[in-house]
């Protein structure tokens, strides 16, 4: 193998990968037992961050860029003019080796384009994964994709390797999908998801019974939806979402947002600028539903179909229910307190261990880690100033709105004007 | 007053204990390293002492949970001097209060334990996460550090169980010891650098010949996941401080 040729496999194979946004590399348990190589941190580590600011945590490759699919948002689709590639079994296993005894990486993440048919894709990246387990004795992180369309067999042998397994959704709507990939449908990602869920299920409840048996994707299943590619709303994303974690126990929906690579007029033009401010108001939403203990229809439902652009989510949903407001930090529980912009998770917790102390102050309250010029409107604590006006929703806005300067609004200025 | 220790931590919990022998009122702990005779201020000379200093462990060990022992430790090893002044403080705060007076997070020594607790901890996540072995000739993956805090002890065991079929040594070149893994345990051991190794980057000739290949399709990598249309290096920077560009692989001009 030249080095000029693995070097050129590796830019096209790493290139083609890298609209998967999923880089976690948590929840993986493996233990180095014995004298292998590599052990699981269970919070995952972020070994670099590229200049687009992601996180790199695995390495991210297609086994082959070639692909029998013509889907219109794809980089590897058929029709596409790009040069092909395809990585050996045995290279991709002494990459990971490689990488990973540098401390370049947690792990691998393997995906790959569908050449030939399913089952022998799902087959190949099934190699992978039992070489280095068996072979290199390698405890680090696997990120596998189902190949929808592989047989059940290839999948649950694969589940014995991997830490994870992944479909991408590709699009929030079966509709959405149908405009730009005639040939898949959300079924296809149903199936091969559930079938995984069910077997992690099914090894959990042997579990219980049997204490020696082989981990099946302990770290779970994940799945990735393209943002702004086609029409839906922020209220067809999230209730997709809301479903996929509800339905198939997910531990992560990725949403990416659309990089222009096509000139077919079905898509936006090529130069249009990626929607990063919503995709970041959708993983706000998104957390508001994981960690906050909001129900993604308190956030988004038929009079508010858009997360507001100027606002995060929580903030917007505070001043639309303002009659919750001000709430007493020193008695609310809580998940009220969870709920008050300005206050994260850490901050609630340690605000309720605090006030078993004594009543807390405004100083205390910022020491802790409150934001308090974003708080400060919706609480009361032992020294708040006395207010004599009931401020509306909109007046508050105003208010944060004029102390604080979004981070997007230099970059994004083609999106704003949209609304 | 001002209570004068060592600098250790057997010295700072010393400190604990005489202060408890004998009540002084209020007074400041400084290492001898930082202090500075005043003319009117009185000062006390803590003389490290073993036995004094288990039994203050032994006792904190029975109010305070794992968590928070672990958050002492970590602050020690932040070597700021105020935070010699805060964990002495918090040590007395808690020999004074009932159990879990530690998440009273409305007092200035808890809160300050648990910020100290928290950079260093960060620190010890940022070597772990950027942290670039190189392979030398004699088959050894070898990194030289300078980390904020003194964190070699906290990453010790993460690196033992990750890399345990490979020889590997980290070594920090601001504290002079590093810690070497032989296939069996890790060991403290100190390298002298003067006959002319340059530390930070071993010469190519010290190095395995597939280390350059594996460098280069690294850094290729790491231009190819990047996504031009979404350049961001304000995050980018947020997340990968510019300080620590210079222990990482991908950051440097090949």
């Amino acid at each position: 193998m030249s080095f000029d040729r693995i070097r050129e496999k590796l830019n096209i194979l790493a290139d083609a990968a890298k609209y998967d946004v999923s880089c976690s590399s948590s929840g993986g348990t493996r233990k180095n037992d014995g004298k292998g190589l590599g052990d699981s941190h269970s919070s995952g580590i972020c070994h670099t961050y590229t200049e687009d600011g992601r996180c790199v945590s695995l390495l991210k490759i297609l086994l082959t860029n070639h692909c029998i699919y013509d889907c219109l948002f794809c980089v590897s689709r058929k029709s596409n003019d790009v040069k092909r590639a395809a990585f050996t079994v045995d290279e991709v296993v002494e990459l990971t080796m490689n990488f990973y005894r540098r401390n370049y990486i947690e792990g691998l993440f393997l995906s790959s384009g569908i050449f030939k048919n399913a089952d022998f894709t799902m087959e190949r990246l099934l190699l992978v994964c039992k070489k280095l387990r068996l072979e290199q004795n390698y405890n680090g992180y696997i990120h596998l994709k189902t190949i929808p369309g592989a047989s059940d067999e290839l999948i649950k042998e694969a589940g014995l390797y991997a830490d994870r397994m992944s479909i991408n959704l590709e699009m929030p709507t079966e509709a959405g999908l149908k405009l730009l990939a005639p040939e898949k449908s959300h079924d296809d990602v149903i199936k091969p998801l559930a079938f995984v869920q069910q077997n992690i299920a099914q090894f959990a409840e042997d579990k219980k019974l049997i204490k020696h048996i082989p981990k099946f994707v302990p770290a779970g299943q994940s799945t990735q939806m393209v943002i702004g590619a086609t029409p839906e709303s922020d209220k067809d994303i999230m209730y997709t979402a809301n479903a996929f974690y509800k339905n198939f126990s997910l531990k992560r929906v990725y949403y990416s947002g659309y990089v222009p690579i096509s000139n077919d007029t079905r898509m936006p033009v090529l130069g249009t600028q990626p929607p990063l401010l919503r995709e970041n108001r959708l993983y706000q939403t998104d957390w508001l539903m994981r960690f906050y203990g909001f129900k993604v229809q308190e956030i988004l439902n038929d009079a508010n179909p858009n997360l507001d652009v100027d606002i995060d989510p929580k903030l917007s949903w505070a001043i639309r229910n303002m009659q919750h407001f001000p709430i007493d930090i020193n008695k609310a529980d809580y998940k009220m307190i969870l709920r008050i912009p300005g206050i994260g998770v850490m901050s609630a917790q340690k605000i309720i261990q605090a006030r078993k102390f004594g009543k807390l102050r405004i100083d205390q309250l910022k020491k802790i880690g409150v934001a308090y010029n974003r708080a400060k409107h919706f609480i009361t604590c032992v020294d708040s100033p006395y207010q004599l006006k009931d401020y509306q929703g909109t007046q508050i806005k105003a208010f944060i709105l004029a102390e604080s300067q979004s981070k997007y609004l230099k970059t994004d200025s083609n999106q704003l004007i949209l609304f | 007053m001002t209570y004068i220790f060592d600098g250790s931590l057997p010295g700072l919990l010393t400190a604990v204990f005489e202060w408890f022998e004998r009540k002084p009122g209020k007074v400041e702990l400084k290492s001898v390293e930082m202090f500075q005779p005043e003319a009117f201020a009185e000062s006390f000379t803590v003389i490290t002492n073993s036995e004094k200093s288990d039994r203050v462990w032994a006792g904190l060990q029975k109010k305070l949970k794992k968590e928070w022992l672990r958050k002492f430790y970590c602050s020690y090893l932040s070597e700021i001097h105020e935070a010699y002044n805060h964990l002495f403080h918090f040590t007395i705060y808690i020999f004074q209060n009932g159990i879990g007076a530690e998440t009273n997070y409305g007092n200035d020594h808890v809160m300050a334990v648990s910020k100290y607790a928290r950079s260093v901890e960060r620190e010890k996540h940022r070597m772990e996460a950027f942290i670039r072995f190189q392979h030398t000739a004699d088959g050894i993956f070898y990194t030289g550090i300078d980390p904020d805090f003194n964190v070699l002890p906290l990453i010790s065991n993460h690196f033992k169980n990750r890399y345990a079929d490979q020889q590997w040594i980290i070594y920090d070149l601001k504290r002079k010891y590093g810690l070497h893994y032989n296939l069996n345990s890790v060991e403290e051991i100190t390298i002298d650098f003067t006959n002319g190794v340059n530390s930070k980057n071993p010469e190519a000739i010290l190095l395995d010949e597939k280390e350059e290949l594996y460098s280069v399709l690294w850094k290729d990598y790491f231009k190819s996941a990047n996504i031009v249309a979404r350049k961001n290096t304000k995050l980018h920077v947020r997340h990968v401080p510019k300080r620590y560009w210079k222990y990482l692989t991908e950051k440097q001009l090949s």
